[in-house]
């Protein structure tokens, strides 16, 4: 059976790169003593697929990785079982079983709300409500993306689901998904130039909300957390 | 825990900034109100490096285990970070809280091989500690090294107040006693280290004064008090059993070369291998119970979650449960996946068949380490590996369908002639033909056979039948490793065998730390100085700058290196016993000038003086 597992991460453990969060579940996973599925083979792996990766120095409040067990407890169980072997700052939020015919947990992923604060000293001179919405009213956000082999022109605003600017503080639901997904650093940046101004490297904190999958029904497109995709078991 | 020492933007910027961030599973934490001594345990090299060590964190569990007593981890920054901190004078912090070493009471530095002496004296640098013991004050830590470089301390004996000779399992434990009672009654530093001086295993190098003869080797090394000890002898733990291991290990977050679950089996080795200075100090052998040691391995796989479970010893062997444990651990680990890896057996049936059960046959590689090319100096060496058996071997594991052999030796060894390092060729080619001899053509799995013969350059070190021995030169290195190079081109299989030799440069230098005496300091200070540290990585080491360190100090490389030693010679490192006594490796160094094999401590008692101990190997035959 397939279970989704939400966490989150926060403090120091921010700095902890995707693979290495990757090979601390699986560690974590046999702590918990989960009847987790290996594949077959000389050297036998588990079966676990992460979500997005979530970027070095990033927190977060939704990250989501899949697993296939052999046989199962209860959701409350597993989540109270990871819980007792994390790290400070990693919490396990929810365990569900996804219905056979689910996505793995990286392809289901269309997008991410992202909240972006300035760090502390570091402040927009300007009234940052008002410049912003002046800013998104336009019909395209070009920027110029380095990729490793050229730069490629690019537009954001179609990949900007939502946005809200609250209390000197960005909200931003945008494409995440493995064809468009975008930092929500690139929009920030973007209204800086536009506006004459230099953003500094590290004037951001950035907060993953939460993780989305796409829902299409009767033509009308929802983003759901991917926990929703399951069900509490 | 949610301070940490760096800010943000320079976490961003350094390669795997999870080196510095602590908080991993299984660290500790104490609340400060409850604690009265704050120990740093340092490794002087990476974070990835340092993590790997056994010996730091049977010791971490240990000092942790005592309630008022905090004890956490301290690794060499990164070159990078290194750079940052010099710039924004950022004070060298340990993982655990953070907070700065120079706020400890004491640093402990294990000293596990010669080429990271400047990496200690940059992790007093950025820790702001004075790189002289003699200019530290009451404020500072108190720095004590550990480890089997202090076997010969006095090269670093300088940066050091104290230094702790042998297993740390033992004297510890007095030595927070001495430190918290000196400092409840408000005395000096000065008095906490003359008490120390006392307290079995711990040498303090400003209480001993070394007088030199005109020739400039040793006169005398002789305390400066009458109450300090003339000699210090090493600690050991007897019950090997009934002593501290941990049972939680810390579980970095990125991944450590060491990234598995270590099963220390045994102390010490029975072999006696005369260049060897771990067969020397580690004396007796001692066996831990095969039942512990299965409970060891379940406990620890559960605590830590790795997927990997190794054993740790000098030759697992010759442990007398071998059998046992390894069957029980492929039995418990196969069916919860977990790999087991397994060091360097001796090649024989039962290690073959265990082999291919944890391992991809065709995958792994064989290896074999006779040390030497010829039978004559392998005899000299008292390296109990005969051409027959090595062959033999190879043979059985061919047919078991391995094509990958590694095999290593020595280059430099005494009495070395042409025609034993022409010996390297020749066994790599005689192997090569047992695969061709062996293995039908149709039955060849990846149709050929790869023999990877590797040297290194040898280096004497104290404690061992080889401290008498002239080291080579860098010239004679060099030639040596071209001899081997064109005696292997010669050969018919020569297609079927890779050489691969070390660099010399680094070798010198550690041939002086490993045999030097309390004036190489100097050199190690002014090369530290000038910009050397992380000499272990050879993308680091900087020779020009380490032979301008010695010149400046008007030190002679060869006195310590290429000289030759008489048999009377006092040593500096000769005031520590560390079992073994000098009659008994002056006995063995003549022995291999004869040619002399000398049988292991299973066959036959040879009297080093080990048994001193009352413990271990000696007393159970």
């Amino acid at each position: 059976m397939k279970i989704r597992i939400k966490f989150s991460k926060h403090g120091p453990v921010r700095f902890v790169g995707h693979l290495d969060m990757m090979r601390y579940f699986q560690k974590a996973i046999r702590r918990a003593d989960l009847d987790i599925v290996y594949t077959k083979g000389f050297s036998p792996h588990q079966v676990l697929s992460f979500a997005q990766p979530l970027g070095v120095g990033l927190e977060s409040d939704g990250e989501y990785f899949d697993i296939e067990l052999n046989s199962k407890t209860n959701s409350k169980d597993i989540v109270k079982r990871l819980n007792n072997t994390m790290a400070d700052g990693v919490t396990i939020l929810s365990a569900v079983e996804l219905p056979e015919n689910a996505g793995n947990a990286m392809a289901s992923v269309a997008a991410a709300k992202y909240q972006i604060c300035f760090r502390e000293g570091c402040k927009y001179p300007g009234d940052l409500e008002k410049d912003f919405m002046e800013f998104m009213n336009s019909d395209t956000i070009t920027v110029t993306k380095q990729t490793k082999k050229s730069e490629i022109i690019l537009d954001l605003k179609p990949s900007i689901f939502a946005y809200q600017v609250l209390s000197d503080r960005f909200y931003f639901l945008v494409d995440a998904s493995s064809a468009g997904n975008i930092k929500p650093t690139l929009i920030v940046d973007a209204f800086y130039r536009d506006k004459g101004l230099q953003l500094g490297e590290f004037d951001l904190l950035i907060t993953r909300i939460d993780t989305y999958g796409k829902m299409e029904d009767n033509e009308r497109v929802t983003y759901k957390p991917l926990e929703e995709f399951g069900s509490e078991f | 825990m949610n301070k940490l020492a760096l800010s943000d933007d320079i976490l961003l910027k350094v390669e795997k900034p999870a080196r510095y961030i602590g908080n991993e599973v299984n660290s500790v934490t104490k609340d400060l109100n409850n604690v009265n001594i704050r120990f740093a345990m340092c490794f002087p090299d990476v974070y990835e490096i340092g993590m790997s060590h056994l010996g730091i964190q049977i010791l971490y569990d240990m000092f942790n285990s005592m309630d008022d007593v905090w004890c956490e981890r301290v690794y060499s920054p990164w070159v990078d970070l290194d750079a940052i901190m010099r710039e924004r004078k950022i004070s060298l912090f340990a993982l655990e809280s953070q907070d700065p070493v120079k706020n400890f009471d004491f640093l402990g530095i294990t000293i596990q091989y010669e080429m990271c002496y400047t990496n200690i004296l940059q992790v007093l640098d950025l820790s702001e500690i004075p790189l002289l013991a003699k200019d530290r004050s009451d404020t500072d830590p108190i720095v004590i090294g550990g480890g089997p470089c202090t076997y010969n301390p006095e090269p670093i004996a300088d940066f050091f107040d104290l230094f702790y000779i042998g297993e740390g399992e033992t004297s510890y434990k007095l030595l927070l006693d001495t430190y918290r009672e000196n400092k409840n009654n408000g005395r000096s530093r000065i008095s906490f280290l003359r008490a120390a001086a006392k307290i079995p295993g711990i040498y303090v190098p400003s209480l001993y004064q070394a007088q030199y003869k005109e020739d400039n080797t040793i006169l005398s090394i002789d305390p400066i008090y009458e109450d300090v000890p003339k000699s210090v002898k090493k600690e050991i733990v007897l019950d090997v059993s009934n002593t501290f291991y941990p049972m939680k290990p810390v579980v970095p977050f990125i991944k450590a070369t060491q990234d598995r679950v270590v099963l220390e089996i045994q102390r010490g080795c029975i072999r006696g291998c005369r260049f060897c200075q771990a067969g020397q100090i580690y004396r007796p052998v001692r066996e831990r119970d095969v039942d512990t040691l299965k409970e060891y391995a379940l406990a620890m796989l559960r605590n830590t979650g790795h997927e990997e479970i190794t054993l740790s010893s000098l030759s697992s062997s010759d442990y007398s449960k071998l059998e046992e444990l390894v069957t029980f651990l492929i039995d418990t680990c196969m069916d919860k996946t977990i790999n087991i890896a397994l060091p360097s057996l001796r090649i024989d049936a039962f290690s073959l068949d265990v082999m291919s059960k944890v391992q991809d046959v065709k995958k792994s590689s064989l290896t074999f380490a006779p040390e030497a090319g010829s039978q004559r100096l392998r005899d000299v060496i008292n390296k109990g590996l005969t051409e027959e058996s090595i062959l033999g071997g190879a043979r059985m594991a061919f047919l078991g369908g391995w094509t990958r052999v590694k095999l290593y030796f020595m280059l430099g060894l005494p009495t070395e002639t042409e025609e034993d390092i022409k010996g390297i060729a020749e066994l790599s080619n005689k192997i090569a033909s047992e695969f061709f001899e062996t293995v039908p053509k149709e039955a060849r799995v990846n149709g050929k056979v790869q023999i990877t013969s590797s040297t290194s350059f040898f280096i004497p070190k104290s404690f061992t039948p080889f401290q008498w021995a002239p080291m080579n030169t860098k010239e004679q290195f060099i030639e040596k490793a071209y001899i081997t190079k064109n005696a292997i081109k010669e050969q018919l299989n020569q297609k079927s065998i890779k050489y691969n030799w070390h660099e010399a440069d680094t070798s010198i230098m550690e041939g002086v730390m490993a045999r030097g005496d309390r004036k190489v300091a100097s050199a190690i200070l002014s090369a530290y100085k000038k910009g050397c540290m992380f000499d272990a990585w050879s993308e680091y080491y900087k020779n020009d700058l380490w032979i301008e360190a010695f010149l400046e100090n008007n030190l002679d490389i060869s006195f310590y290196t290429t000289r030759v030693r008489k048999d009377d010679e006092i040593f500096p490192w000769d005031f520590i016993d560390c079992g073994v006594t000098k009659e008994f490796l002056l006995r063995e160094w003549h022995n291999a000038q004869s040619e002399k094999t000398t049988p292991n401590c299973k066959e036959q008692c040879q009297g080093c003086g080990a048994n001193q101990f009352g413990g271990g190997i000696c007393f159970e035959n």
